[in-house]
C-alpha cells in the first residue's frame, strides 16, 4: 500500500538523519530538564504539592519542547528543496506527513521516557507501579502533539516570524491534550494511583480527529 | 458612490439591514434593562448576562461560518470563500472579546472576583487565542493564494478543536469542581427571562450578519482594486 | 498499485493548455499553450524570470497552475500529476536546487529516491548510476562534503535512476566542468535513443543543446517564439549578446 510504504521510507530517512546528527534529541532533553528545574524554583514543593502541580508542569514542559522541536520538521526540507523530490515521488502526500509524525513521535517519546525517571526523582513521585499506564498516556498525548505540530510546521514554514508562529499556533490548539494528559498523569501519580479512562478517551478522540484531518488536508499543505 | 443597479440594490439592502439591526438591538437593550424580571440575588448587573452568554453563542456561529468558508475555499478555490472566512473570524473574535470583557464586569460586583477559571470562560479564552492566531497567521503570509490555503487549513483545525476544547475543559472542571458562577448551563430560566434571552440573541445574530457583510464587502473591494491595478500595469 | 518497473518507459508527451500562474500581483506564466510530442527534445530559452523554471515545475506537478490544463499522453489533468501516482513514476526533474539531503550519503540519497519510486534491483542501479556519474569513490560520503559539480552530477544521476519517460531539466549544466558536461551530453544522447521526452531550460549556450530538436523562447511568462512554428532553431540557440 502506497501510504504505508511511503511513510515507512520517510520515517527511516528521518530517523537516520536525526541519529546521525543527534542535535534535536539532546537539545530537547536538556530543554525539558531546564524547564522542570526552573519551575521548581517558583514554589517550594512538599510531596503533596508536587503530586498536584508536577504532572501539569511536566506536560507543559513537554509541550514547550515539542513546539520548538517540531519546527525543523518541514523547515529542513526547504534547504536544497528536498520537499520537491518527496512530492514528486509516487506516494500519497499524506505519507510524507505520516512518516514525519511517526519520527517526531518517536523522538519526543524517547526524550519523555528518559525524563520521566528524572522527574520522579526531583519531585518525589513514584512511577514504577504505574509505568505501563504512564507510557500509554505519554504515547496518546505525544501523538496528539506530534500530529498537530507536524501539520503546523508545514504551515508555519510559509509565514514570516516562523519561530514564534509555531508555538503561537500550537499551544492553544493543544489545550485538550494538555488538560487531559496532565489530569491522567496526575491521577497515576496520586496515592493511591487511579487510571482516568475518560481522559484517555479524550486523547484518543483528539488523535483520531486530527490524524484524519491531516490526511484530508495533506496535499493542500504541500502545494505551491 | 457607484450607481449600477446591482450596487444600488446592495446599498438599499445595507441600509435596510442596518436600520433593522439597530431597531433589534434597541429592542433587545430595552428588554434586557426593563422587561426582564430582576434577578433575586444579583441585582441590576445580572442583566449583562443577556449579552454575555449570547455573545458567546454568536461568536460560535461566526466561527462556524469561518469553518464553512475554509472548507469551501479548499474545495472550490474561489476567493470569496476566503473573504467569508476572514470576515467571520474577525467578527467572531470581536464577539468573543465581549464575552471575556463582560465576564469580569459581571463577576466583580457580584462575586468579588475579576476572573474565574470556569469551564465556559476558560474555553472562550482558548478559542479567542486560537482565532487571534488565525488572524495573526494571515498577516504573516505574503502570497495571497498561499495565505488563503494555509489559513483555511489552520481554520479547519481550529474549528475541529472547538468541541474538544470545550469537552476537555468541562471534564477538567468536573475533576476539580468549583462553585458554579454565571448561572450554569440550562439553569432553569424563567420564561420571561428566556424570551428576553432569545430576543437578545436574535439581535446579536443580526449585528453579526451586518458586520460580516461589511467586512466581506471590504475584502471584495480590495480584491477589485488589486485586479484593476494589475490590469492597468499589464497594458 | 503497479509493480515496480525499471525498463525505460516509452516517452511521455505533454501538452500545456492556456496555463496561467499568478503569485499575488505577479504573473509568472500567462496563457502558455505548448504541445510537446513524445521523444522530442525541447530547449526552453529565455532570460531569468521569463517563467522557464515555473513552467518546468508546473510540468513536474510541483506548482499548481492558477488556471489551464495539462495533458500527458492521452490523460487530461487540470492541475498536473497530483492525483496520478502512475504519472509521477515516469517524470523526473533536475531542478534549480539539487533536491538532495546534505545529511545523507550519495548512496543513501539514491536509495531513498529509488525506494520511494519502488524500483527493483536498486543496489545495482545505484552502483551503476554512481559509477556513470563518476561518483563511485564518494558513494559513502555525505553530500554536504561534495563540491558544486559533484552535487550537480548526483542530482542528475538521481533523476536518471527511474528511467523516466519525461525528463525536466532546469539549467542542468550549472556547476559542471567540461568532463561533467560531456558525460551529461552523452547521457542525453543515450536517453533520446532509448525514447525519452526531454525539456531543458537554459539561458546560455551549452554543448547539450546540439541535441535539441526544437526551441521555445519564453518572455515575461509568454511563449515568444517556437521553432516548431516557424522560428529558426539554430538562431534561437545562438544566444547573441545584444
Amino acid at each position: 500500500m502506497n501510504l504505508a510504504r511511503g511513510a515507512r521510507i520517510i520515517l527511516a530517512k528521518e530517523l537516520r538523519t536525526e541519529f546521525r546528527a543527534r542535535e534535536l534529541l539532546s537539545t530537547t532533553i536538556v530543554f525539558v530538564l531546564l524547564v522542570i528545574v526552573l519551575f521548581s524554583f517558583t514554589f517550594d514543593p512538599t510531596s503533596a504539592e508536587s503530586r498536584r502541580f508536577g504532572p501539569g508542569l511536566l506536560w507543559l514542559a513537554f509541550l514547550f519542547a515539542g513546539s520548538l522541536m517540531l519546527q525543523p520538521s518541514f523547515l529542513r526540507e526547504q534547504s536544497n528543496d528536498t520537499l520537491a523530490s518527496l512530492r514528486m515521488a509516487p506516494i500519497e502526500p499524506f505519507a510524507i506527513f505520516l512518516g514525519k509524525i511517526a519520527a517526531n513521535l518517536f523522538f519526543m517519546l524517547l526524550a519523555e521516557l528518559f525524563l520521566l525517571p528524572v522527574f520522579a526523582v526531583l519531585y518525589n513521585v513514584s512511577i514504577v507501579p504505574v509505568f505501563g499506564s504512564l507510557t500509554l498516556v505519554l504515547f496518546l498525548g505525544t501523538l496528539g502533539v506530534a500530529t498537530v505540530g507536524t501539520v503546523l510546521s508545514a504551515i508555519s514554514v510559509h509565514a514570516r516570524m516562523r519561530e514564534l508562529m509555531l508555538p503561537l499556533l500550537l499551544l492553544p490548539a493543544l489545550t485538550p491534550v494538555l488538560v487531559a494528559s496532565a489530569e491522567v498523569t496526575a491521577g497515576l501519580m496520586a496515592q493511591p494511583p487511579v487510571l482516568n479512562t475518560e481522559g484517555l478517551l479524550l486523547l484518543v478522540i483528539f488523535d483520531v480527529v486530527f490524524l484524519t484531518a491531516a490526511w484530508l488536508v495533506a496535499e493542500y499543505l504541500l502545494e505551491e | 458612490m457607484s450607481t449600477t443597479p446591482k450596487a444600488s440594490r446592495s446599498q438599499t439592502i445595507h441600509w435596510l439591514g442596518s436600520i433593522g439591526v439597530i431597531a433589534l438591538m434597541t429592542v433587545a437593550g430595552y428588554a434586557a434593562l426593563f422587561v426582564a424580571p430582576e434577578e433575586r440575588s444579583m441585582g441590576l448587573i445580572q442583566r449583562i448576562f443577556y449579552f454575555h452568554a449570547t455573545s458567546g453563542m454568536t461568536a460560535f456561529v461566526a466561527f462556524f461560518l469561518c469553518f464553512i468558508g475554509n472548507i469551501l475555499y479548499i474545495v472550490k478555490r474561489e476567493s470569496r470563500w476566503d473573504w467569508l472566512a476572514v470576515s467571520s473570524a474577525e467578527v467572531g473574535v470581536a464577539f468573543n472579546t465581549v464575552v471575556l470583557v463582560t465576564g469580569p464586569i459581571w463577576a466583580r460586583p457580584v462575586w468579588g472576583i475579576w476572573w474565574t477559571w470556569d469551564a465556559r470562560l476558560t474555553s472562550t479564552f482558548v478559542l479567542w487565542l486560537l482565532y487571534i492566531s488565525f488572524l495573526l497567521l494571515r498577516t504573516l503570509v505574503d502570497d495571497s493564494n498561499r495565505r488563503a490555503v494555509v489559513s483555511a487549513v489552520f481554520g479547519i483545525f481550529a474549528f475541529l478543536d472547538v468541541p474538544l476544547v470545550y469537552m476537555s475543559i468541562r471534564w477538567w472542571r468536573t475533576q476539580h469542581p468549583q462553585p458554579v458562577l454565571f448561572g450554569g448551563p440550562g439553569s432553569g430560566l424563567d420564561p420571561q427571562m428566556r424570551a428576553v434571552f432569545y430576543t437578545c440573541w436574535v439581535a446579536l445574530l443580526g449585528l453579526m450578519t451586518l458586520l460580516i457583510r461589511q467586512r466581506y464587502r471590504l475584502e471584495a473591494l480590495r480584491h477589485e482594486v488589486q485586479e484593476l491595478r494589475v490590469q492597468v500595469e499589464t497594458q | 498499485m503497479s509493480a515496480p518497473h525499471n525498463a525505460a518507459d516509452p516517452a511521455l508527451g505533454i501538452a500545456f493548455q492556456e496555463i496561467e500562474k499568478r503569485y499575488g500581483d505577479l504573473f509568472a506564466l500567462r496563457r502558455v499553450s505548448l504541445s510537446i510530442r513524445p521523444g522530442e527534445m525541447v530547449a526552453l530559452v529565455g532570460a531569468n524570470g521569463s517563467g522557464k523554471s515555473t513552467l518546468l515545475r508546473v510540468a513536474a506537478g510541483l506548482v499548481r497552475p492558477s488556471s489551464g490544463r495539462i495533458e500527458f499522453g492521452t490523460r487530461s489533468i487540470a492541475e498536473g500529476p497530483y492525483g496520478s501516482l502512475a504519472l509521477r513514476r515516469r517524470i523526473a526533474m533536475v531542478g534549480h536546487s539539487i533536491m538532495l539531503y546534505d545529511a545523507l550519503t550519495a548512496e543513501e540519497n539514491l536509495s531513498l529516491f529509488g525506494q520511494l519510486h519502488d524500483l527493483s534491483g536498486l543496489p545495482a542501479l545505484i552502483r551503476d548510476g554512481l559509477a556513470a556519474a563518476g561518483l563511485a569513490q564518494r558513494s559513502s560520503s555525505l553530500v554536504r562534503t561534495f563540491s558544486r559539480g559533484m552535487r550537480q552530477r548526483l542530482a542528475i544521476a538521481r533523476a536518471l535512476l527511474s528511467a523516466p519517460g519525461l525528463l525536466l531539466l532546469d539549467e542542468p549544466t550549472t556547476g559542471l566542468d567540461v568532463q561533467g558536461i560531456a558525460w551529461f551530453t552523452d547521457t542525453l544522447r543515450r536517453l533520446r535513443r532509448g525514447g525519452c521526452t526531454i525539456v531543458m531550460s537554459t539561458h546560455g549556450p551549452s554543448e547539450a543543446l546540439r541535441l535539441a530538436t526544437r526551441a521555445v523562447r519564453l518572455e515575461a511568462g509568454r511563449v515568444a517564439a517556437d521553432s516548431a512554428k516557424g522560428a529558426e532553431l539554430t538562431s534561437m540557440l545562438d544566444f547573441q549578446e545584444n
